[in-house]
């Protein structure tokens, strides 16, 4: 095992176990229990708030996946990955003050509470609930097998083994502080994947002997990795720009993104985040992909993209600084996990438990049975992680395009549009995800553009339609 | 009532003028990342310039591009949002 490699990882998991045991002591002394697990009592400040947004987005694709298809396109994806830089300032520009409002005027805690109040609909909060807790499930087991994997490729521990720690690790620091414990982490994991991502950067041009040498050495290799087009001129402007919608724009439709929104102190909080979000954001999504391009020239002749931000990191920086980078996509991986984990467990607890299966459950009786789902939660992701059956993968493939194109217009327009109702967020729910299965399976970059972009203009459509014409007769029941 | 209703109004007045401000800031940077990116990067690359040792179109899209809409942003929240109360005023609830 390389030592000089896990002392920091280790450091870093013993920090955040100390940002999650000091979250804990909030659980026990806050007035409201839910309040305080599921929302951290709404109490983030500006700094938190940036850095929960970006590292539950910023996951295993940002640091692993993301460099390592750069490597083998080139500048166009890091052009592509720059559609990014909009969610820091988007999505609290969007959802910003009307939903914090609303969702206090609703004392809604969790996403689904604030359908459910908006759209008086018993079904429209169990089809969000079912839809949060099967995909972002999935999702999350994705990202644990990912974790884990890093783990096993850095440190040469066996994959068990990794999982376990992973797991482990995760499921504590969450399961004894709640919301407030994944906010704090978050914000240190977001810290090391921005110093992570500087410092790499930085090596990696010197390594590369300069910028200029660099590109000298692309360029001889083939030019079209410097061009807009990709490595084999097949991405289009219209291809390339559709990104915009998957990973810019529609982010405000993500569950684990757009619950944030509701959780922050005050005005002030959300106008610093969404600054600090912006420069950050934009920071780690161009220094990241950048670094896989530069990484070519460096480390050359990587068959496997996940395998070149490791292989890089271990190659040009001294073990214990490449320990020190290698925590980033950790934190990426566990940034976005934790979060999943708390959404799917008060999915369960708030949604389902206290709303149908026991509402008159007292406050000790809610606290236990939040601590038992999500251990339980957690506990099922690591037993499927272990053999991830194809199922889940099949499912996680949809946790992404597919939760946009459910939730993005119902909160969006149940937000600012008074004339949306029940039948239309039905509508546009079942049809977005209905139509973003049969178009990945039938015509997936239908015109050239990625998956997402017709189930989001279907799931509009219906919803805005639906919502009219069921309101007229309504009106004329009425009447 | 009808004075709560107002203050209501005032409210979501300025989340509704914020959302424009975020809509309008996404269509420009847009504009300048999509202009730059293919304005300048649509020819062979035989004929690029190179800035700081990356084309040009690279360097203005993806760098400049990202460095502008920062300080579009830190302007418009500095100068244009507004701090508003989450909390409903008065008594009830």
């Amino acid at each position: 095992m390389n030592w000089e490699v896990v002392i920091p990882l280790l450091i870093f998991l013993i920090l955040v176990f100390i940002a999650g045991a000091y979250a804990s002591k909030f659980v026990n002394t806050k007035a409201s229990f839910l309040q305080e697990y599921f929302l951290g009592s709404r109490e983030l400040g500006g700094f938190i708030l940036a850095m929960t947004m970006i590292a539950t987005y910023g996951s295993a694709g940002s640091f692993i996946g993301g460099p390592g298809a750069a490597y083998n396109v080139g500048l166009a994806w890091v052009l592509l990955a720059m559609s990014q830089v909009v969610t820091g300032y988007f999505v609290l520009m969007v959802l910003g003050k009307k939903f914090a409002i609303m969702a206090r005027r609703y004392n809604a805690i969790t996403l689904i509470d604030f359908l459910k109040e908006r759209y008086q609909s018993k079904w429209v909060s169990i089809i969000a609930a079912v839809s949060i807790i099967i995909f972002l499930f999935s999702s999350m087991a994705a990202q644990w097998v990912g974790g884990a994997r890093l783990i096993e490729s850095v440190t040469g521990i066996n994959y068990m083994t990794a999982l376990a720690i992973f797991a482990a690790s995760v499921l504590i620091y969450v399961l004894i502080g709640g919301f407030r414990a994944v906010a704090i982490t978050d914000s240190i994991q977001g810290v090391v994947m921005l110093l992570g991502t500087i410092i790499l950067l930085i090596a990696t041009i010197i390594a590369g002997g300069g910028m200029e040498n660099i590109m000298d050495t692309l360029r001889q290799e083939n030019p079209d990795l410097l061009s807009p087009y990709g490595n084999d001129r097949s991405l289009t402007p219209l291809y390339i720009s559709s990104f915009w919608i998957l990973v810019g724009v529609g982010v405000v439709g993500l569950p684990q993104v757009s619950v944030r929104a509701m959780s922050y102190k005050n005005a002030n909080a959300m106008h610093r985040a969404i600054i600090i979000g912006t420069v950050v954001v934009g920071m780690i999504m161009l220094g990241m992909h950048l670094i896989g391009v530069l990484a070519r020239a460096v480390v050359p002749g990587i068959e496997i993209g996940d395998k070149v931000m490791p292989a890089l990191a271990l190659k040009v920086l001294p073990g214990w600084l490449a320990g020190v980078v290698l925590a980033a996509p950790m934190a990426a991986i566990m940034s976005t996990v934790d979060s999943l984990l708390i959404l799917v467990s008060s999915a369960v607890v708030k949604d389902i438990y206290i709303n149908y299966i026991n509402p008159e459950a007292s406050e000790k009786n809610v606290k236990r049975t939040s601590f038992l789902i999500t251990a339980i939660v957690g506990i099922a992701v690591f037993l499927l992680a272990i053999h991830p059956p194809d199922l889940l993968i099949w499912l996680n493939l949809y946790a992404f395009g597919g939760l946009e194109s459910v939730f993005i217009w119902p909160i969006v327009l149940g937000l600012y549009w008074k004339r949306g109702n029940k039948y239309g967020a039905l509508s546009s729910m079942i049809g977005g995800m209905a139509s973003y299965m049969l178009f990945d399976k039938f015509a997936p970059n239908f015109l050239g553009m990625n998956t997402v972009v017709f189930p989001i203009l279907i799931s509009l459509v219906l919803f805005c339609v639906i919502s009219i014409t069921s309101q007229k007769k309504n009106e004329n029941m009425a009447i | 009532m009808l004075k709560e209703k107002e203050k209501r109004d005032w409210r979501f007045k300025v989340a509704d003028r914020e959302l424009k401000i975020g809509l309008l800031l996404a269509v420009i940077h847009f504009l300048w990342w999509y202009g730059f990116a293919y304005g300048m990067g649509n020819g062979p690359v035989s004929g690029y310039k190179y800035i700081w040792g990356l084309p040009s179109w690279f360097f203005y899209s993806c760098i400049v591009g990202f460095v502008f809409i920062t300080i579009l942003v830190i302007l418009s929240v500095k100068f244009l949002f507004k701090e508003v109360p989450f909390e409903e005023e008065g008594n009830e609830r």
